[in-house]
């Protein structure tokens, strides 16, 4: 009886000792992410705005690749050092160009990217919008014949007559 | 016929656009670093790790700076390739040994062979940032003042390194 109370006491203690380190690794693991909830918010809010380029239709934000990681760890730490959302933004276009922004600045090489789409939409109005203005014109200046002009009257009368 | 040509011509050019957009290669993107100062770094070297190379010691040759690492499988693809390259000894190649364990490295090296002046340890990748590197391996032309003159994003082949590399290596050599 004493034997089997010795057994099950160890028992307990190991089971206690488990379940510790296990809450240990799970705190390990869960303390980047709330480590200061402030600072991620301003790096994912940057992030967002970036590119990935090993995926690259992802934002640096979304992204789990290994250079993503790493990328954000270099936005903590620049902001940490006070550096502005602008100065960030150029350290990447520095080292990656300005395809990393997923909004680019207008200039010279960007301009057709940021008005192309209305240029086109603008084109392709003007010219559906001219092409109805003429098949207006071209259907009113149509003249009828005498026969034709007689054959209309009477069909409308007949359909008028129906009511 | 006046009403069948405008759509065609249309077409024709939409399919024009394509087929050239067919041709491009989204995932290699053009570095802004190429015709700049290459960034300034100092690294420990792979398997020497008390002696350490800096940009300002590269400085009065051409060399080229091939980023590797022993997780890359596209890196054994060129392999040989860069083997080849510094039999000839037409230009010194050094290697960027990015975000590796230096133990993987040697083992890598020693099994495959190595065509490196040295290797420098990048274990956190920040000179690879600083580089811009965002796939390895890559591979960047340095002249004797310190700019980089070009960059090979991928493996190197042959075909590249004789119709591209070399050339711009005498060029610069020159």
């Amino acid at each position: 009886m004493a034997r089997r109370g010795r057994i099950s006491r160890w028992c307990w203690q190991l089971a206690l000792l488990l379940f510790g380190l296990g809450g240990l690794a799970g705190a390990r693991e869960a303390q980047p992410l709330v480590a200061d909830p402030e600072m991620e918010a301003r790096v994912m809010a940057i992030a967002a705005e970036l590119r990935c380029l090993v995926c690259q239709n992802e934002t640096l934000a979304a992204s789990q690749s290994a250079l993503a990681v790493d990328l954000r760890k270099q936005i903590e730490q620049q902001l940490a050092r006070g550096a502005s959302a602008q100065q960030v933004r150029d350290y990447m276009v520095d080292r990656y160009g300005q395809f990393v922004l997923f909004r680019p600045a207008l200039n010279a090489s960007t301009i057709a990217l940021w008005f192309g789409p209305f240029a086109i939409l603008a084109a392709v109005l003007i010219a559906w919008f001219r092409t109805l203005r003429s098949n207006a014109r071209s259907a009113s200046d149509v003249a009828l014949t005498d026969a034709e002009s007689e054959r209309a009257r009477r069909l409308l009368q007949a359909s008028s007559g129906l009511h | 016929m006046k009403r069948t040509t405008l759509p065609l011509l249309v077409f024709g050019l939409l399919v024009a656009l394509m087929a050239a957009g067919l041709t491009l290669r989204p995932t290699e993107v053009p570095s802004p670093l190429v015709g700049k100062p290459a960034p300034a770094f100092s690294l420990p070297l792979l398997g020497a790790p008390e002696r350490s190379l800096s940009a300002n010691d590269m400085l009065g040759k051409v060399w080229l700076l091939n980023v590797w690492a022993s997780w890359c499988t596209a890196c054994r693809l060129e392999h040989p390739a860069v083997l080849d390259a510094a039999k000839s000894g037409a230009v010194p190649i050094y290697g960027l040994n990015y975000k590796d364990k230096p133990a993987d490295a040697l083992r890598w090296l020693d099994r495959l062979g190595n065509p490196y002046v040295a290797s420098l340890s990048d274990a956190n990748g920040l000179v690879g940032i600083d580089f811009g590197v965002y796939g390895v391996p890559e591979t960047f032309v340095i002249d004797k003042t310190g700019v980089i003159r070009h960059k090979v994003i991928g493996p190197l082949t042959p075909e590249t390194l004789r119709d591209t590399v070399m050339p711009l290596v005498r060029k610069l050599d020159g």
